[in-house]
Order: C-alpha cells, then sequence, then structure tokens
C-alpha cells in the first residue's frame, strides 16, 4: 500500500480550476518529484495535502486513512511536514525557537524534541553554529536549511518540500539536494516540488509532470530524464 | 536618556520587580496625600487593563480597538449582581471575569478570520454596540413585543430596569473580607496592587508558556504556525478570551471601587486610552505596558498640577508628546526584544534593492 495516494484531486481559487483531477501516489521511502512550470498546480497540490486547501472533488489518503478533511493544524499530527514556498520561517526568532516551534505537536516530550535538534544540527551543522541568530538575519540558503529543519523537527513520515532551490546559488542547490537525499536515506519519505527540473529528477527515483492542473507524464525519474518532451519544456533543450 | 533605558533594561528583571514592589508598597506612606492614591489607584487598574489587551494585541498580534467592551461587561456584571442580589465582591470577581471572556468569545469567533485593519474596525463597532446597549438598558428590546405571540414582553420590559439606563447604576457594594470593609483610597490602593502583582506574574509566565510561543507565531505568520500543528483559531480565541477575562476583572474592580459606573466610563475614548498604552509603552512588553500606562494616566494627572493655570493647554501638550514619541520611538518606550526586531526586520525589508 501507498504511504500516500491522491485520486482525481479536483481544487479551485474561487472560480479558478487549478487542479483538474490529478491522481499520484508516493511510496514509503521514496524521493517523489512533482515538477512543472509556474501555475502549473504543483504548490495547490501540496496546500492540498496539508489541509490549508479544502481540494472540491477527490481524494486523499495517507497511509491508509483518508485525510482530505482533516484540519490543517493536525495533519502534522498524521506525520505529514512541509517546508513552505517561500520559507515561512518565524522571522524575529532564534534559529533555536524556529526548531522548538517546529516541534509543537510532540508537546513537552522534551528528550524527543533534543534527540530531533540533535539530528537537524548533524544534518545542518551551520544552524548549530548559528543557533542563537535572529532567523531573519540568516542568508537565503541557511532560511533554506532552516526551513527543512523545522519540518524536521516533527518527525514527519512524509516530508513535503515547496521550491528548496529558489533563489539558491547553484553550489548552495547541491548542498541542500545532497542533504535531502541524507534525509530520505534515514527513511523520510520525501515529496518535492520543484522548478529546476533537471536537479530534481537527478535526486528522485519518480516524477510526475503537471501541466495546467492536469498530469501530463509520470514514470521513474531516469526515465522523464530522458523523455524528449520534457527535455523540451523543462530541461531548457532544443 | 539612551544610556539609562539601556542601563534599565540590563538589570534583572526580577530584582526590577522586586524594588517596584518595595516603592509600591511604601508609597501611601511617603505620599500620605488621598489625591494622589487615587491617581495610583487608577494607575493599578489601567495597568491591568493594558496588560489584559496586551494579550490580544502584543502577544497574538490582534489590533483590537474595543477593549472597553469587556471592561464594561466586567464592570456591569459586578453592579447588577451587587445591586439587585447582594453578592459579595470578592465571589463577583471571578463571575465578572468569566462572563467577559465568554462575551469575548462569542463576539470574537464570527470576526476572526479579519486581519490587522479590518478587525480593528469591527471591534470599535462592537465597542459602541456595548456602550449604547447599556444606555439603552432593556426597555430597547421591547421590539420583540411585535412579534407575534410575545405581546407579553411590552408591559414586562418596558418597566423593567437593568443597567439603569444613562445613568448607570449606584450603590454597589464595596469589598469586604472577615468584616473589613474597603473604604478608604489606600485600602483599595493595596487590594489593587496585589491584584496588578498578580497578573505580571501570570503574564510573565503566560509569555514563556506553550501557549505564550503559539501566539508568537500566529502574530508572525498564521500559515507556518498552521502547518507546524497549532490550531490558529483556538489559540486567537484564547487570546481573546483571557485578555477579555483579565479586563472583565478589572471592571469589577473598578465598580467596587467608585460604586458608580454609566455607559460613559466605557466610551471609545476608553478603548484608545488602553490602544495607547499598549503601543506607546511597547508592544508585547510587560515593563512596557506599566510604562505606558504611567505616561497615559499619571503623566495627564502630573500635567494638571505644574499648569495649573493653563489647565486648556494639558490635553495639547499631552498630544503633542504623543506624536513626538511615535516619531521618535516607533516601537515604544520599553519594547519587547522580540518586537523590536520585528521593526528592525520590517525596515530592512522596505529599503529597496536590500
Amino acid at each position: 500500500m501507498a504511504l500516500l495516494e491522491i485520486r482525481n484531486l479536483h481544487a479551485y481559487y474561487g472560480h479558478v480550476h487549478a487542479l483538474k483531477g490529478i491522481s499520484l501516489t508516493v511510496e514509503e521511502g521514496e524521493i517523489v518529484t512533482l515538477i512543472g512550470a509556474n501555475g502549473a498546480g504543483k504548490t495547490t497540490t501540496l496546500r492540498s495535502i496539508s489541509g490549508l486547501l479544502r481540494p472540491r472533488e477527490g481524494e486523499i489518503v495517507f497511509d491508509g486513512e483518508a485525510i482530505n478533511n482533516v484540519p490543517a493544524h493536525q495533519i502534522v499530527y498524521r506525520g505529514i511536514c512541509q517546508a513552505p514556498e517561500g520559507r515561512k520561517i518565524f522571522s524575529t526568532l532564534t534559529v533555536q525557537e524556529n526548531l522548538n516551534m517546529g516541534a509543537y505537536s510532540l508537546g513537552n516530550d522534551k528528550a524527543t524534541i533534543e534527540a530531533n535538534r540533535r539530528r537537524v544540527f548533524a544534518l545542518f551543522p551551520r544552524l548549530e553554529e548559528r543557533k542563537n541568530q535572529i532567523a531573519g538575519t540568516l542568508s537565503g540558503g541557511e532560511q533554506q536549511m532552516l526551513a527543512i529543519g523545522r519540518a524536521l523537527m516533527a518527525q514527519p513520515r512524509l516530508l513535503m518540500l515547496d521550491e528548496p532551490s529558489l533563489g539558491l546559488a547553484p553550489m548552495l542547490v547541491r548542498a541542500i539536494f545532497q542533504t535531502i537525499r541524507e534525509i530520505n536515506a534515514q527513511g523520510v519519505t520525501i515529496l518535492l516540488v520543484e522548478q529546476n527540473a533537471r536537479a530534481a529528477l537527478r535526486l528522485a527515483s519518480r516524477g510526475y509532470v503537471l501541466e495546467t492542473g492536469h498530469i501530463v507524464l509520470s514514470g521513474p525519474a531516469q526515465q522523464l530524464l530522458g523523455d524528449e518532451q520534457v527535455r523540451k519544456a523543462y530541461l531548457g533543450e532544443s | 536618556m539612551k544610556d539609562f533605558f539601556a542601563r534599565l533594561r540590563n538589570l534583572d528583571e526580577r530584582w526590577g520587580y522586586s524594588i517596584l514592589a518595595v516603592v509600591a508598597v511604601l508609597f501611601p506612606i511617603v505620599v500620605p496625600s488621598n489625591r494622589w492614591i487615587q491617581v495610583a489607584n487608577f494607575f493599578f487598574i489601567y495597568a491591568m487593563l493594558g496588560l489584559s489587551l496586551n494579550i490580544i494585541l502584543g502577544y497574538a498580534g490582534l489590533f483590537q480597538l474595543g477593549h472597553a467592551a469587556f471592561y464594561a461587561v466586567g464592570a456591569y456584571t459586578t453592579a447588577i449582581l451587587s445591586t439587585y442580589f447582594n453578592v459579595p465582591t470578592f465571589a463577583l470577581l471571578p463571575i465578572s471575569g468569566i462572563l467577559a471572556a465568554i462575551f469575548a468569545i462569542l463576539i470574537s469567533r464570527p470576526i476572526l478570520h479579519l486581519r490587522g485593519d479590518y478587525l480593528c474596525i469591527v471591534t470599535i463597532g462592537f465597542g459602541e454596540i456595548v456602550r449604547i446597549a447599556l444606555r439603552n438598558d432593556v426597555s430597547s428590546l421591547v421590539f420583540l413585543a411585535n412579534i407575534p405571540g410575545l405581546a407579553f414582553l411590552k408591559e414586562k420590559l418596558g418597566n423593567m430596569v437593568i443597567t439603569g439606563g444613562p445613568n448607570g447604576i449606584m450603590g454597589i457594594a464595596r469589598p469586604r473580607v472577615f468584616g473589613f470593609v474597603f473604604r478608604q483610597q489606600w485600602h483599595y490602593f493595596y487590594l489593587f496592587l496585589a491584584f496588578v502583582a498578580f497578573t505580571i506574574f501570570a503574564m510573565r509566565r503566560l509569555e514563556n508558556s506553550r501557549l505564550g510561543r503559539a501566539w508568537t507565531c500566529v502574530r508572525e505568520d498564521e500559515l507556518a504556525a498552521e502547518a507546524m500543528g497549532i490550531n490558529t483559531v483556538q489559540v486567537k480565541l484564547l487570546a481573546f478570551a483571557l485578555g477579555a477575562a483579565w479586563a472583565g476583572v478589572a471592571g469589577g474592580l473598578y465598580a467596587s471601587w467608585v460604586t458608580v459606573i454609566a455607559p460613559e466610563t466605557f466610551s471609545f475614548w476608553e478603548s484608545c486610552i488602553m490602544f495607547c498604552i499598549v503601543v506607546l509603552g511597547g508592544t508585547g512588553s510587560i515593563p512596557g505596558v506599566l510604562v505606558g500606562t504611567i505616561g497615559m494616566i499619571v503623566l495627564p494627572e502630573l500635567l494638571r498640577e505644574v499648569l495649573v493655570n493653563i489647565q486648556q493647554w494639558r490635553m495639547l501638550i499631552f498630544g503633542a508628546a504623543m506624536i513626538f514619541m511615535m516619531v521618535v520611538r516607533p516601537e515604544g518606550l520599553w519594547p519587547s526584544q522580540r518586537f523590536r526586531r520585528e521593526l528592525e526586520l520590517a525596515k530592512e525589508m522596505a529599503v529597496p534593492g536590500a
């Protein structure tokens, strides 16, 4: 059974039909990427999964249970956590305080929180160096690390990343993607939304290509990397 | 001046509060003037109101310009139950608080999704509705008699007096414990001092609690807060309920102190004063609210003393001082570290190209 299964998902922003019947699956332990141009519906898909947007039709099943009617704040208790687009870190809090907020759903379980913090610091030594710094004064790359680290503090089974490469220098993108691979190796399933299709497909095991609310192509990442249509539209080759 | 504030801030907080407590306890002995003790009592009432509004405005970041409504609910609860049913004042204080909290939950739930200025406007409306409803008393409900089957209400409601209309309620019982009745200004001084001390203690605990941290996150970024597993609706409702409960208790204390209350005591101007206390002193900062209360309540009284011959200038100087403050120190007199950072970051973002 798949960890996450989406069947025929329709979502609207007001009258705009943003998702027109999307179906996808994510197996436990996989890295799955969702690629596509601006406005294709990538972020909308993530927002639907995390309960921030109520889909009008279709079903989202996580770990055998339908979650399309679960309020957003309870989704994290089910084991799904996301590093949202634009990072959305708490900019006046310190790095450490941000991480603590990520563990909000764990309550007062100090031992687990401490263990998670150590795990995050091991993945991102930079965050440990800056743990008392105000998050808003971090560089873009560090803020992205913090957003991912904060999401990891809740010990998710499924980690959703929305455009982690946004606005970062190529070298930093490589570093972040390397860390994503490490997180995955620790047993966290990852759903990655990216515009940087090449980097995402190199990292992922499978991929879905979104276009104006439809999934137009899906398959093993290697195969998509070789696909002519994908090369033309998303990898900038002619 | 700047140095002075910096040094004051670096003082260990507990030391600061201990010194303040000693000064406060000695105050009526050193200054045995009834008038100044009365001013101090007003300071205490407004400090409680400011600290309660600080939960909603400072911690949760919800703009609220109708705080006088909760104050009024508390005061009228105490007044009505004490004059009609002779309930002892100390039993009334928790009831006033709870009723104000229930009232706050009822009115804030439908408007909770509003943000910033919009929420502000609606709360102004609620504040005014409460004041006008108190002035109109139950007779304003006579229109219900027009509904078929409810005609009997006409006579009943027409003769009923609950809030006393524009005249308000007189003869509210004074608090008493074991036969001791609070009468003198200095009796109330110590009563209020105890309440303010407890409020400060409670607020400090609240600030660092799980709920306090949740408020900080909601204020910073609601979406991210929700993604962390914070029930933002519940957390914001709690801010309103707790803030209102505290204002309700302050209202009950006020009613039992002055023994006469009227709707005009709870006008929009009162809400403005509370708002200014918080913003002027330092949003989200407990010492800030106390400093703000001195600025808004004690300073005008001091000016009254100094400007004995030019009374009419008093409010003008006061207004000028407020404008000056907002230009020179927009973060407030004694800001919380966090709020100052917020302003600094906002300023940096505003610089084009940065």
